[in-house]
């Protein structure tokens, strides 16, 4: 046997600190609403205090952006792109400490917040960078204009990576920001208001307020806000869609999805199975475009579920800093009973649960890496987006009943193929009604790619030149 | 893992028609993916006691190897003595690999060590010359006491197309090998795709071959993790098919503990802990000795000793 040593990374590389209060124009201040707490799902272990930003504190913080305004968008690009191009640097210098921070916090793998996450947050800052003094010649007009103070509200999946599609193409643009990470997982976006300072941008352009639902409600509210972006689940983008509506705020909405990851007989099958494995297992099934739902061709169904299943008996669980952790913690003891209730759902309804052997630690929030067979469109665990470590396994004769399965649901954030042949790639991709479709390989994100949803999965594009527009006015 | 054939494996090579749709059956290797699953195992972090065990591992596994013009007696002796006794109380080496002629010095030398002799043969390392030269080369080497032949498979032949030549060669060799083991060197880097890396895999292990070898370590790219991974797929799934184990060796290319360590993580994670002994996993190598012995040494007393604290043989 060849038994991995424990190498956990060190978390010495950062310095948590007791408490946190709000980033307003440039200052750490105190929240007016009680604060929360905000801990390590892996070991349920208090990380910090945090403030809750009031409707008042949400008010200065918006008026704060306004000042900041004026300032930032009288900025030649070239200007802003400094700014931007120094807190790109700043990220890669500071990657291990933002790494192992989102690790504490979120309960992700160390592995993937070293590999993907915080690389991928740097390389959308220097993406928009090198937009900010381009945006004459992006296809907006001569001289597009910003739109003024964005509010934003991020999720818990990937924090520090959602905060950077937020801030840095409303930063690149001229357009200030008040945004709000998710309440369990608020640290990653404080120490990137440090970074803010380190970065000496202008007081104001960058407001980070936290709270609960009601602090982005506040956001999403403010007379004053000109754009809303919201990435999170459909309930809530409803919600804003409703507060939103009948102003002229801008709104983009990214949203649930339940993907299909669509795999043909010719497919090459050990990449098929490390796509699929990728597709719901990265990030502990926790990703909106996750490919929730395997679509396999019923001759190949028992040799891909085979090779899967082998495949999923080497996924290692557990300490979620130790660097050969493939799946880390489920984030919050909330989000482990919905996935609890979903599964349990599953068995209910009639199809067949399955979960490699492995020893889940006793204090945290875990769930094990699962697989229902024998599912039906009509399970719920085929139709709701369960967000979690979870995948149902249904199977199709033909590619046209592929396509009609895989677009049987009301999201459409992505979806992936799985196929040796070009023409049946071009085939499909062109029938399937999802945002980002991948041909084989899945859970690939470049800052140059746009990205968003169909129909409730939501509207706009975040990524790439499309993700300029929706912080200009045009 | 093979998509449903009707003809059981015993016929596939009964013709050329039949080996060419056997093999273009199998299912197809995506660069991008091997490529970057080899990459995310190439992460994984071996430390302390785990490092300890791949350390000592990975020097039982070694083919020490000396494949140059310039060989002599008197240099593989000195190899052979390196191979039978590392220093510091580090485990024997698997095998030596020495070309036909020096197999009987190799063999005199290590009597008794425990030690095998492998031999290339096959007109190596080109493999361009007749079936006949070939065989005697073989059987050349195997009279003087190779316990081990390392074979190229004709390159040409397989690039157009001509599996049915390649396959009877093998099984030639295999015939003038008796008892000594048969490796059959794929020369990965000649043949460029991945999908000729999974075909030639089962071309050779259906001929018969105890081992797949990536290269002869005159070519470079040799032995990439993801070559070693379709390869290690590929035994993985004979076994599947047919019960019949057959190893992996990775060669050339392979020269410090870090690329050894990934290795054993490469077979530990895709083939299963069966393939973590000499019997079953080898790394055809040299320079690798001396990383290994200066690592160890390292993990043992917290320093590094200079580089003249370890031979050069």
């Amino acid at each position: 046997m060849f038994e991995y040593a424990p190498a956990p990374e060190s978390r010495d590389v950062v310095d948590i600190k007791p408490a946190y209060g709000l980033f307003i124009d440039g200052e750490f201040v105190d929240g007016s609403g009680p604060s929360f707490k905000t801990v390590n799902p892996a070991t349920e272990e208090q990380l910090a205090e945090i403030a809750t930003a009031s409707s008042d504190d949400v008010d200065r913080a918006v008026r704060a952006a306004r000042k900041a305004f004026g300032v930032w968008s009288a900025l030649p690009g070239s200007e802003r792109a400094k700014y931007l191009f120094r807190i790109a640097r700043i990220i890669q210098e500071r990657a291990r400490e933002l790494a192992v921070l989102e690790t504490l916090d979120n309960g992700k793998p160390i592995r993937e917040s070293r590999d993907v996450d915080v690389p991928l947050v740097a390389a959308h800052f220097f993406y928009y960078a090198g937009w900010a003094d381009k945006l004459g010649y992006a296809g907006f007009g001569p001289d597009p204009r910003p739109l003024g103070v964005a509010g934003q509200v991020i999720p818990w999946n990937f924090p520090l990576l959602m905060l950077a599609w937020k801030v840095a193409p409303a930063l690149a643009t001229g357009n200030t920001v008040v945004l709000k990470p998710a309440e369990t997982t608020p640290l990653t976006a404080l120490l990137f208001a440090d970074i803010c300072r380190q970065a000496d941008l202008p007081p104001g352009v960058v407001n980070i307020v936290t709270g609960a639902g009601e602090t982005g409600a506040a956001v999403v509210a403010h007379p004053d806000v000109n754009k809303v972006a919201f990435t999170g689940s459909t309930e809530v983008g409803r919600l804003i869609a409703r507060a939103v509506a009948g102003t002229d705020k801008k709104l983009t909405l990214e949203l649930g999805g339940k993907a299909a990851n669509i795999v043909y007989e010719d497919a090459a099958i050990d990449q098929a199975v490390e796509g699929v494995v990728n597709g719901i297992f990265f990030n502990q099934g926790h990703v909106c475009c996750a490919g929730s739902r395997l679509l396999v061709q019923e001759s190949i169904h028992d040799e891909l579920l085979d090779a899967l299943k082998r495949r999923l008996g080497t996924l290692r669980l557990g300490d979620p800093l130790d660097k050969n952790t493939d799946i880390g913690a489920i984030n919050s003891a909330e989000q482990l009973a919905r996935i609890r209730e979903l599964s349990d759902s599953g068995e209910a309804e009639g199809a067949r649960r399955w979960s490699p052997a492995c020893e889940l630690p006793e204090r945290g929030y875990w769930f094990p890496p699962t697989v229902f067979t024998g599912v039906a469109q009509s399970h719920r665990v085929a139709r709701e987006e369960i967000f979690g470590p979870v995948l149902s396994v249904l199977t199709f004769r033909t590619p046209a009943e592929a396509v009609e399965k895989a677009n049987n649901t009301p999201y459409g954030l992505s979806a992936g193929i799985w196929t040796e042949k070009g023409s049946r790639i071009l085939w499909t991709a062109e029938r399937l009604r999802a945002g980002v479709v991948w041909a084989n390989t899945f859970n690939r994100f470049d800052p140059a790619s746009p990205f968003g949803g169909y129909k409730e999965s939501g509207h706009g594009r975040e990524g790439g030149l499309h993700g300029l527009e929706a912080y200009l006015d045009v | 893992m093979v998509s449903t054939l009707t003809t059981s494996l015993a016929d596939v090579a009964s013709s050329g028609a039949t080996l060419r749709a056997f093999l273009h059956g199998l299912p197809g290797v995506d660069r991008v993916g091997a490529d970057q699953r080899a990459a995310m195992l190439g992460t994984r972090s071996i430390k302390t006691t785990a490092k300890a065990h791949a350390i000592d591992l990975a020097i039982s596994m070694v083919d020490l190897t000396t494949l140059e013009g310039a060989d002599t007696p008197g240099k593989v002796r000195a190899m052979c003595a390196k191979a039978a006794h590392p220093g510091d109380g580090a485990p024997r080496v698997a095998a030596v690999c020495v070309y036909p002629d020096l197999v009987a010095v190799a063999a005199e030398a290590l009597a008794g060590s425990g030690v095998k002799v492998a031999s290339v043969a096959t007109a190596f390392p080109s493999g361009r010359s007749s079936l006949e030269v070939k065989v005697s080369d073989t059987a050349l080497a195997v009279a003087a006491g190779a316990d081990e032949i390392d074979m190229v498979i004709d390159r040409g032949a397989f690039l157009s197309g001509d599996y049915t030549k390649v396959y009877e060669e093998i099984v030639a060799v295999k015939a003038a090998c008796g008892d000594a083991h048969l490796k059959v060197i794929l020369e990965t880097g000649e043949l460029s795709t991945y999908d000729n890396v999974r075909r030639a895999s089962w071309l050779a292990m259906l001929a018969g071959a105890d081992f797949i070898k990536t290269s002869t370590g005159k070519v470079s790219p040799a032995a990439t993790p993801s070559v070693t991974l379709v390869m290690l797929e590929a035994v993985r799934d004979f076994r599947d098919r047919t019960g019949r184990q057959v190893g992996v060796k990775p060669a050339g290319g392979i020269r410090t503990t870090k690329d050894a360590i990934k290795n054993l993580v490469l077979v530990n994670e895709i083939a299963g802990d069966e393939w973590l002994t000499p019997e079953w996993f080898r790394l055809g190598a040299s320079s690798v000795l001396n990383d290994l012995l200066m690592q160890r040494q390292k993990l043992a007393t917290g320093r590094y000793a200079g580089p003249d604290y370890f031979t050069l043989d």
